[in-house]
């Protein structure tokens, strides 16, 4: 095959893939988009594999091979509670993908200074997010403690390594080629970059991480495209980097927090947060029964708490005794709820739960005070009132559902423990709030026997 | 390739990801990323080039690494976002299947 074909057929690759993320805009539509992306990767590579360049097909056979044995029994096995440490794997191998292949393209014959700049650039976001990734995938599974904060002369450091990776940059460009020893200095020191970027960040912050590593892993496989001069490898790889961009952004907004700081400074631990001072009133799931029983709106609030209980699908089966019983009920989402963007919605599509009763947070606050009874299950931060009321508040400002201004609010809790930036909430404490100790999901079983004629 | 050519190509691909992606609603954030993993998995076809171009025994093997990778973004990309999006369904489709 040509290579003005090649280049014809990469242009319906492109195309394909901007359609499928079209049509990923709809939950009608978005298994279809996901297929169209999937077809335009196969026409991709089948041109690619048919080109004149390539002689040699045994080593492609059988790392394509083992890699799709891999990739298909970790799509099957992955429990959606396991999304996030998926998703932060598939982005680590995304970047280690395009170290490699920056790496071989120094063996090309090509040895501009412009292709050397862009090896270099793919190596080191390669490298970046390779290591990166695995730090977040270890504190996501709780390989690693998962707390947050700067260790002693982390700037330091990390100063230190980025101005020897730019030496080693340097020298590689005086000296290029593959002869020269100065790339290995340079992946060596992307990958000390990659743990010392993510170790200081942790816990409400990792939806921020994971997805600004979506964003690397695409522009990587972009700056690969510049250093083997590949058109469809800068514009699937863009894609992706904005894509990942724009859910960081997101994910920044939801907390109030600029990308800086999140990156930089950790979570402020709390300090002279004023405190909470009243009576907690808990409820038995009989009495809980009795008010649900004569709610005609009922909102479900779900937090990372949910997923740690396994509790979606009896979250699940209240919702349908609700609306069986004449309630209208509907699941309100915090953009920031859980451990990756959209986490939520994903366990409650599993548990059957149809995506038109999903609400995210602006529309559902703007008819709040409709609501008879709001139940929060498992989450805490994002519906804390200290966000929207008390200045020294750690997390002041950042947007929050405001059940509190609900009829009622049910808490389902363990115990009185604050939640991942360490506030106390007051709504623990409002005039309102009935809470409903224990494990969320024996707690809800509770009520819905209550439900079920004896 | 002109490095120019291909700078205008970055910079019209990242505006046009800017608008499709800010149009996907934030219930599909998580099949987005994996989707998206997915298609960064783009870099198989640079890896079966170096892999397959016989550059010499240290390009084939990295090149040969590089197909692994990809092809485990790509293969468990598509398929787990395919299954995760299954799941998503709209009220009337849940009733007729309960029925």
């Amino acid at each position: 095959m040509s290579d003005a074909f090649l280049g014809a057929v990469y242009i319906v690759a492109a195309g394909l893939f901007i359609y499928g993320l079209k049509r990923l805009g709809s939950p009608a539509t978005a298994v279809a988009g996901n297929q169209l992306s999937a077809l335009a990767m196969l026409i991709a590579v089948v041109a690619t594999l048919l080109s004149n360049d390539i002689v040699d097909y045994r080593w492609i056979a059988v790392a394509a091979a083992l890699g799709s044995v891999v990739g298909a029994i970790a799509a099957r096995r992955v429990a959606m509670t396991g999304m996030p440490e998926m998703v932060a794997l598939l982005n680590g191998s995304g970047g280690v993908s395009s170290l490699f292949l920056g790496w071989a393209a120094i063996y090309g014959d090509d040895a501009s200074t412009f292709t050397s700049i862009t090896i270099l650039i793919s190596v080191l976001i390669g490298g970046v997010t390779f290591s990166g990734s695995l730090v977040a995938w270890a504190k996501l599974s709780e390989t690693m403690p998962s707390g947050s904060g700067p260790f002693p002369g982390q700037r330091f450091i990390t100063v230190l390594v980025l101005v020897a990776v730019v030496a080693c940059g340097v020298a590689l460009l005086l000296m290029p080629g593959w002869t020269s020893q100065w790339l290995y200095g340079v992946i060596a020191l992307s990958l000390v970059l990659g743990v010392l970027a993510v170790i200081p960040i942790g816990g409400a912050d990792m939806p921020v991480v994971i997805s600004l590593l979506n964003s690397y892993s695409g522009l990587a496989a972009c700056a690969a495209g510049f250093a083997i001069d590949n058109t469809i490898l800068i514009v699937a790889g863009s894609l992706v980097g904005a894509a990942g961009i724009i859910l960081t952004n997101i994910m920044c907004r939801a907390m109030n927090r600029s990308l800086r700081h999140v990156l930089f400074s950790g979570f402020s631990a709390p300090g002279v947060a004023s405190k909470v001072e009243g009576e907690v009133k808990p409820i038995s799931p009989e009495d809980a029964y009795l008010i649900l029983e004569a709610a005609s709106s009922v909102m479900m609030v779900p937090g990372y708490g949910m997923a740690v209980a396994q509790a979606q699908h009896v979250v699940r089966e209240l919702g349908e005794l609700l609306e069986a019983n004449g309630a209208e009920v509907s699941y309100a989402i915090h953009p920031v709820a859980g451990r990756m963007p959209g986490h939520m919605n994903v366990l409650l599509a599993e548990a059957n739960v149809p995506y038109d009763q999903l609400v995210e947070m602006d529309d559902i606050n703007r008819r709040i005070e409709t609501i008879d009874v709001a139940i929060v299950i498992g989450a805490n931060d994002v519906v804390n009132p200290a966000a929207r009321e008390d200045q020294n508040s750690p997390i002041y400002g950042m947007p929050i559902i405001n059940v509190d201004q609900a009829r009622t609010v049910f808490v389902l809790k363990r115990s009185m423990a604050a939640g991942f930036s360490g506030a106390d909430n007051p709504l623990f404490f409002g005039q309102n709030t009935r809470m409903l100790f224990g494990d969320a999901k024996s707690s809800l079983a509770s009520v819905i026997n209550e439900f079920k004629p004896s | 390739m002109d490095a120019v050519y291909l700078g205008f190509l970055l910079m019209l691909s990242i505006f046009l990801g800017f608008e499709l992606i800010s149009k996907v609603p934030a219930t599909l954030h998580t099949p987005l990323m994996s989707g998206a993993n997915a298609i960064s998995g783009i870099t198989l076809v640079g890896a079966i080039s170096a892999a397959g171009a016989g550059l010499g025994p240290w390009a084939t093997w990295l090149g040969a690494l590089a197909v692994f990778f990809a092809t485990v973004n790509v293969v468990g990309g598509y398929m787990v976002t395919d299954r995760m999006l299954g799941m998503f369904k709209k009220k009337d489709t849940t009733s007729q299947e309960d029925a």
